[in-house]
């Protein structure tokens, strides 16, 4: 190998583990504030990633049909939690917010969609489509249920996955897409050139890791995620809801699910199901972080993404198998390095 | 005494198949400390875990004329009834003004930054302290922090489980001499005490628990007086 493809690979593997540190960042937020292990992370991807890519064909994609019916089933859910005590603000928000939003979603996309469409504003549309997707899972799938243990919130999460993935294949067919790259700019950096998808990539990845950084450092609805995390018990008697903490947790996974989504698919052509695996890798990397440690999980996402990019070089039949075996050592050491645990009992 | 602020009538508190609370009435009024004193696992704290919503209560509970039955955790604090609980249960790995500031979550900024300087003033070495992480405090700070985080959110009602649990007598003086100042300021407080000496000086009534029931109830001196009361709790 020379030093040439040694820094394409590198290249190659920053990128892809910038995403997954995204996702896998999601997925550590997800879980510390609602113990759920959340599968379906995938799904945002893809959803973002083909709502991004129909919007380029100048189409209408079926993500924004799937936001009305979860708002209604949503709004449901509202409606019968409701018949105990029933007081009209929360009626009214739950009214806005899981009806009206998405109608407004709907017909802001219809009147605007078409295949001349500036690239920003694609990208700010599917992210406004994909975004309320998060919090409605959270009301229909887990908000009923968050009490639950770990294991069976876990098995919810397989459901909501097989759910999803059945839904994208209704919305968007069998068939790939690919999107345009944000960016058609490029710059060589020694002997590699540098794609401006890829300066993307890591332009936006660094910004909302950065953003995230700010949310829950200096505001206090970010302050508020992290008490629910941190003792959900304080946090309910402090008067933040435990639903309100879940639903903007699931706001911020759908989000970074769909910009990874965008960030993916003018690099590789994104089906139905690419995002599970996708999503997958996001989950090998939060486990080496031990699903707690938001800088090992960024650090781990990158060892993934460069351990798939050399992999894919020198063995591509068992790219995947090498970057889910990364795992087998960090689960030996973790088991061996902490105490037996009894299975929990709330 | 007028209309109750806090009336629990007839109320009962399950794990399972075991009654830890039975059948218990109880009211607190406004501008009243009330303790309830009892030896350990008598089901002081199951009831107050009840009355807030952490445990299922059957019976009747109404909080200013609301009936608070059907409402989450939540909906029972933002109706002004706030509990500072027997672990604390504090954000440790935050810092002492962010466990403050949040305690004041549903509270508008501006109102939450005049009450933290209320809260400041009333526990001096929270402020000295603002900047530290909660877990890293004493058992006496933590407390503090724990009262100060429940003032934050504007209670009517202030129920306080064991305050003095685990302090130096000099510290849970101090927790007590609070506790008389914040009814000058116009907070009622539920007082459940092991301390029942300290307890029934502050109080103005108490009930008496024993097995989930109260077998006694009625002003504090009057109940301190009890020969009963004497032996079993005072020691004398």
């Amino acid at each position: 190998m020379d030093t040439t493809i040694l820094l394409f690979l590198l290249q190659d593997g920053i990128t892809n583990g910038a995403i997954y540190a995204l996702l896998g960042l999601a997925l550590v937020l997800v879980f510390a504030v609602t113990r759920v292990i959340l599968i379906p992370q995938g799904e945002f991807v893809t959803f973002g990633a083909l709502t991004y890519a129909t919007l380029a064909a100048g189409k209408l994609p079926g993500t924004v049909w799937l936001a009305v019916l979860m708002g209604a089933i949503a709004f449901a859910f509202d409606l019968w939690s409701m018949r105990l005590s029933f007081r009209l603000a929360p009626l009214l928000r739950s009214v806005v917010l899981n009806l009206l939003l998405p109608l407004a979603i709907l017909a802001l996309t219809s009147a605007v969609v078409g295949p001349t469409n500036a690239i920003a504003m694609n990208v700010l549309l599917s992210l406004v489509i994909v975004a309320p997707l998060g919090p409605f899972l959270y009301r229909i799938v887990y908000q009923p249920m968050a009490e639950a243990s770990v294991l069976t919130l876990l098995i919810a999460s397989v459901g909501a996955h097989f759910a999803l993935l059945g839904l994208g294949l209704v919305f968007f067919g069998a068939e790939g897409l690919r999107g345009p790259a944000l960016s058609s700019a490029s710059v060589t950096l020694g002997p590699v050139p540098i794609s401006g998808q890829a300066l993307a990539v890591y332009g936006v990845t660094t910004g909302l890791i950065v953003a995230l950084w700010l949310f829950f450092g200096y505001t206090l609805y970010g302050k508020a995620l992290r008490a629910t995390a941190v003792n959900r018990i304080g946090a309910r008697l402090a008067g933040i809801r435990t639903s309100l903490s879940g639903q903007l947790a699931f706001l911020l996974a759908a989000i970074i699910g769909a910009v990874s989504g965008i960030l993916i698919v003018p690099i590789t052509t994104i089906y139905y199901d690419t995002g599970f695996l996708i999503g997958l890798k996001g989950f090998v990397a939060a486990i080496i972080g031990g699903l707690v440690s938001y800088p090992l999980t960024a650090l781990a996402a990158i060892l993934v993404g460069c351990v798939e990019a050399f992999s894919s070089f020198y063995a591509s039949n068992y790219k995947e198998a090498i970057v889910f075996t990364l795992l087998l050592p960090v689960l030996i050491l973790r088991s061996l390095a902490a105490p037996a645990v009894e299975e929990e009992h709330d | 005494m007028s209309e109750p602020l806090l009336s629990v009538v007839r109320a009962s508190v399950a794990y399972g198949n075991v009654e830890a609370v039975r059948s218990v009435s109880l009211d607190v009024g406004q501008n009243e400390i009330v303790t309830i004193i009892g030896a350990n696992g008598a089901g002081k704290t199951t009831l107050l875990n009840a009355i807030i919503g952490i445990q299922r209560l059957k019976g009747g509970l109404t909080f200013g004329s609301r009936d608070l039955t059907t409402l989450e955790i939540e909906d029972r604090v933002a109706t002004g009834l706030c509990l500072v609980p027997e672990h604390r249960e504090l954000f440790g790995a935050m810092p002492v003004e962010d466990n403050l500031r949040l305690g004041g979550f549903r509270i508008k900024a501006a109102q939450s930054a005049a009450t933290l300087e209320k809260v400041f003033a009333l526990f001096p070495r929270l402020k000295e302290r603002r900047r530290q992480l909660a877990g890293t405090l004493s058992g006496g700070e933590q407390q503090m922090l724990a009262m100060g985080r429940a003032l934050m959110g504007h209670p009517r009602l202030l129920m306080l489980d064991e305050p003095s649990l685990g302090l130096a007598p000099r510290i849970a003086a101090d927790i007590f001499r609070t506790v008389a100042e914040l009814k000058r300021s116009g907070v009622s407080i539920l007082l459940v005490e092991q301390n029942a000496r300290a307890a029934l000086q502050v109080a103005d009534r108490a009930y008496v628990m024993e097995l989930g029931e109260f077998i006694l109830d009625g002003p504090a001196d009057e109940v301190a007086a009890d020969p009963r009361v004497a032996a079993s709790y005072l020691g004398v």
